[in-house]
C-alpha cells in the first residue's frame, strides 16, 4: 500500500482546495478506495477524508425533489419513510447492496464513484495489462475468462462493468448530481470507456459531489430495484433492472415508464427501446416479456458472459410486471 | 518516508494514544499495536466480516477503515462485550449453548454482528437473520447453529 498523508476536511471549500494537491484522494467511508490502495490499485499520496464535514449527511424531502447528502450512509438512506414511499427502487437497490456492516460505512457519493470488480482490474501483481489502470497497457479480460464482463457499452479497450446498485435506481429516476461546482444528470455523469477507460465520470480533478436530488413523480413512487446474482444475499449482480412506471387515470395505459440495466455495461443503463416500445401502450404481460429482449439490443458477448444476454430481458420482464401490477 | 501521526483512540471504554502512519487500519492497530486479537483478519478485503467491530454503536469492517478514522469515535470490539465481572454479553453465551461454531475464527465478528443485528431489529425470523449477517462468511459453514444462536439471544434481550 502507498504510504499517504491524511487531512480531515472541515468544509467543502477546503476538501477540494486539498484534493488539488496531486495524489490528492477524497476518502469518504473508505470500502472502494482503502480496500483498491490495498490491492495497489490505487496508489494516493494524500488522503482527504470528508466524512467529518457538517450537513452532508441528511436527506430532505419536498413537494418536488429529494435531496440526499453525498456522505450520507447507505444504511441511513436505505430506511427513511421518505425514500421508501417516494422511492422504492432507490431504498431497495441499497438494501440489496453489499452487507450490513458496508452499508453502514459507504456513502452516497463514494457509492456512485465506486469502482469495476474487474478481477484483472484488482489484481496488479497478477496481471499488467489493464488499461483501466494502466492507460495503453493492454486489457488482460479480453482474451481471458469474462465471466463478470460487460455485454453493453464495452470498447476495444476495456469491458469492465460498472458494479454498482444505486446509480441504475438513479439512473432510472434520472437524478441530479450536485457537486461543488454544478448540476450533472446522471445520464452524463458516467461515461463509456472508449479509448480512456481510466475516466470512467465526468467529474474533474478536486470536484466534489455534494448531494444527490431525485425528482418526485408518480413514477418515481411505483418504481422498483429486481437484483439477480449467483448469491442469494451479498453479491454483485449478474443482471438487475430498476424500473419506474405511471400509468394513465385508466389503471392500464403506461401513460410513462423509464428502464435502467445493471450488472451489464460499462456504465448505468438506460433502455430506452424498451421504454419508447411501451409508452401508450395497454400493459399486457407477453407484450412486455417481447419488448424486453430490445434491452440487450446491439449487446456482445465475450465468452463467458454471454448467459447476461439471455438473462438480462427476463430480469427486465419480471421488474415491469411487478410495477405494472401483475406480479 | 513514513509519514506518522499521533492519535487518540476509545477502544472498549479507554483512551489509547497511538502514533501510527495513517494507513494502518483500525484492524492492525487493535491486532499488532494494542494486542486486541480478538478482532479476527480473514480476508483483508472487505469481503468476510471476521473484523467487525462497533464504532459509535454500529457495526463496521475494522479491515477498511483506516485507525485515524476512528480519532473520537467510541470502538467496541469482542473483548469489551462481556460485563467486567466475566459475565457473557447474551450473544456470547447463546453461540455457546447453541454450540455456534466449529473452529472459532469467524465466532467474534459473528457475535459483534449479531449483538448490531439484533439491536437494529432485524432479528424477526430466521430468513431476515440469513439476510443481515449475510455479510460475516463461515467456512466451517456453522451456518445453522449461527442462526439459532442469533434467534435465542434476540428473544433473551427483547
Ligand atoms: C465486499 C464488498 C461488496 C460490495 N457489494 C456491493 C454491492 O452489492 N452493490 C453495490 O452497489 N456496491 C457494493 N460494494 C461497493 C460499496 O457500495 C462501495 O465501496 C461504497 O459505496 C463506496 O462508498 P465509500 O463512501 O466507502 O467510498 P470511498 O471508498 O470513500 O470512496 C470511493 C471513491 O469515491 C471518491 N469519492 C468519495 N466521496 C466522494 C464525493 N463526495 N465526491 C467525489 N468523489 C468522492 C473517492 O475519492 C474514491 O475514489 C461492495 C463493496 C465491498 C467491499
Ligand atoms: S476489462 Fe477493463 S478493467 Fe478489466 S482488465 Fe480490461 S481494461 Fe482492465
Ligand atoms: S477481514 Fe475484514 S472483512 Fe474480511
Ligand atoms: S467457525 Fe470456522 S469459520 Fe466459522
Amino acid at each position: 500500500m502507498n504510504d499517504f498523508g491524511y487531512s480531515r476536511a472541515a468544509s467543502i471549500d477546503e476538501a477540494v482546495a486539498l484534493a488539488r494537491q496531486p495524489g490528492a484522494m477524497l476518502l469518504a467511508g473508505g470500502t472502494t478506495l482503502v480496500d483498491l490502495s490495498k490491492c495497489d490499485v490505487a496508489r494516493p499520496n494524500a488522503l482527504v477524508d470528508i466524512s467529518r464535514i457538517p450537513g452532508l449527511d441528511e436527506v430532505r424531502l419536498d413537494e418536488d425533489n429529494a435531496a440526499i447528502g453525498a456522505l450520507a450512509t447507505m444504511s441511513h438512506v436505505a430506511v427513511q419513510a421518505g425514500i421508501r414511499e417516494n422511492f422504492p427502487a432507490i431504498s431497495e437497490s441499497l438494501l440489496l447492496a453489499a452487507s450490513a456492516q458496508l452499508r453502514n460505512m459507504a456513502t452516497i457519493g463514494g457509492n456512485l464513484m465506486q469502482r469495476t470488480r474487474c478481477v484483472y482490474f484488482r489484481d496488479p501483481a497478477g496481471y499488467s495489462a489493464c488499461n483501466k489502470r494502466d492507460p495503453g497497457s493492454g486489457c488482460a479480460a479480453l482474451g481471458g475468462i469474462a465471466h463478470d464482463h460487460a455485454v453493453l457499452g464495452a470498447s476495444d479497450a476495456c469491458i469492465a462493468v460498472y458494479p454498482g446498485d444505486l446509480a441504475v435506481a438513479l439512473t432510472a429516476l434520472e437524478a441530479v448530481v450536485r457537486t461543488n461546482l454544478r448540476e450533472i444528470q446522471i445520464r452524463d455523469f458516467f461515461v463509456e470507456p472508449g479509448d480512456t477507460p481510466q475516466r470512467e465520470t465526468v467529474l474533474e480533478p478536486g470536484e466534489m459531489i455534494t448531494e444527490i436530488i431525485v425528482p418526485r413523480s408518480p413514477l418515481s413512487a411505483n418504481s422498483t430495484y429486481l437484483k439477480v446474482r449467483e448469491r442469494k444475499s451479498y453479491e454483485f449482480a449478474s443482471a438487475s433492472a430498476a424500473v419506474g412506471l405511471a400509468f394513465e387515470a385508466d389503471g392500464r395505459t403506461i401513460r410513462d415508464i423509464h428502464v435502467a440495466l445493471g450488472g451489464l455495461a460499462t456504465k448505468p443503463w438506460r433502455a430506452l427501446a424498451v421504454e419508447e416500445a411501451l409508452r401508450g401502450k395497454i400493459i399486457d404481460e407477453q407484450a412486455i416479456r417481447d419488448v424486453s429482449r430490445l434491452a440487450v439490443e446491439g449487446a456482445v458477448a465475450q465468452g463467458a458472459n454471454a448467459y447476461k444476454i439471455e438473462l438480462a430481458p427476463r430480469v427486465v420482464a419480471r421488474a415491469i410486471l411487478k410495477v405494472g401490477g401483475i406480479q | 518516508m513514513a509519514t506518522l501521526r499521533s492519535m487518540e483512540l476509545e477502544i472498549n471504554g479507554r483512551q489509547h494514544a497511538l502514533t501510527l502512519e495513517p494507513r494502518v487500519t483500525l484492524l492492525d492497530a487493535l491486532r499488532e499495536h494494542l494486542g486486541l486479537t480478538g478482532t479476527k483478519k480473514g480476508c483483508d478485503q472487505g469481503q468476510c466480516g471476521a473484523c467487525t467491530v462497533h464504532v459509535d454503536g454500529e457495526r463496521v469492517l475494522a479491515c477498511l477503515t483506516l485507525a485515524v478514522q476512528a480519532e473520537g469515535r467510541k470502538v467496541t470490539t469482542i473483548e469489551g462485550l462481556a460485563q467486567a465481572d466475566g459475565a457473557l454479553h447474551p450473544v456470547q453465551a447463546a453461540f455457546v449453548e447453541e454450540d455456534a461454531f466449529q473452529c472459532g475464527y469467524c465466532t467474534p465478528g459473528q457475535i459483534m454482528s449479531a449483538v448490531a443485528c439484533i439491536r437494529e431489529g432485524h432479528a424477526g425470523s430466521d430468513e431476515e437473520i440469513r439476510e443481515y449477517m449475510a455479510g460475516n462468511l463461515c467456512r466451517c459453514g456453522a451456518y445453522p447453529n449461527i442462526v439459532s444462536a442469533v434467534r435465542k439471544a434476540a428473544k433473551e434481550v427483547a
